[in-house]
């Protein structure tokens, strides 16, 4: 910390003999002065570990900040084509404005907007509601199987998914459901398990990963297969963290399995769970592009029907503008920020509730 | 002392087993599939008759289990195998570049924020994790990549046409941030015991040798899993490289392998889009094997690229898989 020498505030007068205290604020102008040197002979000194966090900083400015900076071509006109510099006819809040209204000269954009946005809560929720316990459940059986071979075993195979390209998985998935024939191994089996006059037999044979009404399901489904075994990993670690003391106690107690579950593991499981859950929660509507874009690009997903977009999520909506970036960005504007209060407001109860909080 | 099984336990028991390996296999199966049908003929896939092993004939009713190897002689040596090679080469130079880069950064910022004397060191966490929260979007994230192209090509003396540069420069210096794993690492410095650190310095270290002796050999875990992180997303990367090579800007000399994969897919067969019975014919036409005749498997030649793109992660996966397991469970995220 920094020092004051007295004598830096007082001021002698020879002729009175007396000492006089320097003004207040000079007083705080100096001890500010002071401290401004302090923090800089601080930086000077450590200067190798400034140094360290700046190529992190000018990564992070260069390719994430500057991209939100052209955010603020959201304010201007339609026609305009990003750049925040290059075309300065500003429209203020029109675009958003056209877009809740649903309404507006590019008509087909505002309108496929809410289609979009829609389908992108949708896929996220049901997401949610099927990923977010299959996960825990999985790890609640691993920890039955005592055998650590066969354990490890079956831990590979699931976590596999994970490491692939959505190239890959998407190229697979096609392929199994056949693309647009009935020749995939999973469409023979539709067709052969429900028939080929049934509703989904139909969708099978015309393509059901392109079908309006299945391809939200099949798509929760090939996520939840790619991402389960690979997040519970932390539900593992958290439910081998319980005491076998804990266990042992429960069964003098009298408690079967499924009373060893619910008093015992769930209760020591049960922060991990809040914290997977804000992280989810906050990253419910980053539903992945890629993959949905891989899904729906080329396909007849996207306007079949009049449901104009129906298989596509914001991002991908947005990616498709390529005349009207404004529309677009302010699109995603819009869902990024109420994904933002998303992750900040389950973080926030999250801590009030059970103190248990990510940031 | 062994005690006696109770029957609820016993089937909860039995349901977990019989539930895992169904998962296990589901899981497997798809890549099992596709190494199958890579091998398989042309009948035998465009029919879905494979199952698991690859099956060969010409005729849908005389298919038997066998193996043929066209559609890797045609991947490997026939007329769009000089594509698939440079992308395969791109995609181990994006890899392996890309990977470095973003360790160096990511281990510099991850060492400067783990310490306590940092000033402002709640405002740099906050810069960082906010990138978690909020982003700019796809729209606004291409555009800011094609000036940074420009940049580039104007930085290179080209005049500021991306298109006179390598874009895989790109892709590999301004692609790949992972918060999350530098977030890992600042984790594992903090906690290093600071008495160890102060040992090196009383022996006269330097910051960069406090970072290099002390700091990663002791953190050497989480490095890896950070790294197998960065190299695995590189590997997979696709969309970005898509947006910005085959767009405005067509560079397929540049192109990752995942690319040309997609790429593949997209122009020569039905599996994307509505069957388009022209493609395939021009496809067949195209890609035959130049002796007249044979027809080489569009299917085939597909699940052999994903084979050739997955193999590289499946041979180092079961060394990484535990480094992985690790760092999960490292990341209990706290700030």
């Amino acid at each position: 910390m920094f020092k004051l020498k007295c004598d830096d505030f007082l001021t002698y007068d020879e002729a009175t003999g007396t000492y006089s205290i320097a003004p207040d604020q000079q007083v705080r102008d100096e001890v500010e002065k002071k401290r401004w040197k302090d923090i800089g002979l601080t930086v000077l000194k450590d200067w190798r570990l400034y140094l360290m966090l700046v190529p992190m900083l000018l990564v992070y400015i260069l390719w994430k900040y500057l991209p939100i900076t052209e955010l603020l071509a959201v304010f201007k006109d339609v026609g305009t084509n990003g750049g925040m510099l290059e075309d300065l006819s500003w429209s203020g809040f029109d675009n958003f404005g056209a877009l809740i209204a649903g309404s507006g000269y590019y008509g087909t954009y505002y309108n496929t907007f809410w289609s979009t946005f829609r389908n992108t809560f949708i896929i996220a929720f049901y997401g949610l509601l099927f990923g977010f316990p299959f996960p825990i459940i999985l790890a609640l059986f691993f920890n039955e199987v005592r055998s650590n071979i066969a354990r490890s075993i079956m831990q590979v195979c699931v976590y596999l998914p994970k490491f692939m390209s959505v190239v890959v998985i998407t190229t697979l998935i096609i392929s199994l459901f056949g693309g647009t024939g009935s020749n995939g191994i999973l469409a023979k089996a539709i067709v052969g398990i429900f028939g080929s006059d049934s509703v989904i037999g139909q969708a099978t044979q015309t393509g059901i990963v392109y079908s309006t009404r299945y391809f939200r399901g099949i798509f929760i489904i090939s996520e939840l297969w790619e991402h389960a075994g690979y997040d519970s990993i932390v539900f593992f670690a958290a439910v081998i963290a319980v005491s076998p003391t804990s266990y042992e106690a429960a069964q003098i107690d009298g408690a079967g399995k499924m009373a060893q579950m619910r008093y015992v593991v769930i209760p020591s499981i049960l922060s991990t769970v809040v914290i997977m859950l804000i992280m989810k929660i906050g990253s419910l509507l980053s539903v992945s592009y890629e993959k949905v874009y891989l899904y729906v690009q080329g396909s007849g997903v996207t306007n079949r029907n009049g449901n104009y977009y129906i298989g596509a999520t914001v991002s991908v909506w947005a990616n498709g503008m390529t005349t009207n970036q404004p529309i677009g960005m302010a699109g995603e504007m819009i869902t990024n920020l109420l994904g933002m209060i998303l992750v900040i407001g389950s973080n926030a109860v999250s801590r009030k509730a059970t103190d248990v909080s990510l940031y | 002392m062994k005690r006696k099984m109770e029957t609820s336990e016993l089937i909860f028991k039995i349901i977990a087993y019989v539930f895992l390996i169904i998962f296990a296999v589901i899981c497997v199966y798809p890549f099992l599939y596709a190494l199958g049908a890579s091998f398989s003929s042309n009948e035998a896939n465009t029919t879905g008759s494979v199952i698991l092993l690859p099956m060969i004939g010409s005729d849908k009713n005389s298919l038997s289990i066998g193996g043929t190897i066209t559609a890797y002689q045609y991947l490997f040596t026939g007329r769009g195998s000089a594509q698939f090679w440079i992308s395969y080469s791109n995609t181990i130079f994006m890899t392996v570049i890309g990977t470095v880069w973003c360790l160096i950064y990511s281990v510099l910022g991850a060492y400067a924020l783990s310490k306590k004397r940092l000033l402002g060191r709640h405002g740099w966490n906050f810069f960082l994790v906010f990138t978690m929260w909020f982003g700019a979007g796809v729209v606004a994230t291409y555009n800011n990549y094609i000036d940074t192209a420009e940049i580039f090509a104007t930085i290179a003396g080209q005049g500021g046409n991306p298109n006179s540069i390598d874009l895989k420069w790109v892709v590999v210096l301004a692609m790949g941030m992972n918060a999350t794993n530098i977030i890992l690492l600042r984790n594992a410095f903090e906690g290093v015991p600071s008495e160890i650190e102060e040992a090196a310095r009383i022996d006269g270290a330097t910051e960069m040798q406090v970072l290099t002796r002390v700091y990663l050999p002791m953190s050497r875990a989480t490095i890896a899993t950070v790294t197998l992180f960065f190299a695995i997303s590189r590997w997979n990367g696709y969309f970005w490289a898509m947006k910005i090579m085959s767009g405005a800007y067509n560079q397929s000399y540049s192109w990752p392998v995942q690319v040309f994969v997609r790429d593949f897919i997209s122009t020569y067969t039905s599996l994307v889009g509505e069957a388009n019975e022209d493609a395939m014919i021009s496809w067949n036409n195209l890609y035959d094997d130049g002796a007249g005749g044979v027809t080489i498997s569009t299917y085939g030649v597909v699940y052999a690229m994903v084979v050739c793109s997955v193999v590289p992660i499946l041979i180092v996966y079961p060394f990484i898989q535990k480094y992985f397991a690790k760092g999960v469970n490292m990341g209990g995220v706290k700030e």
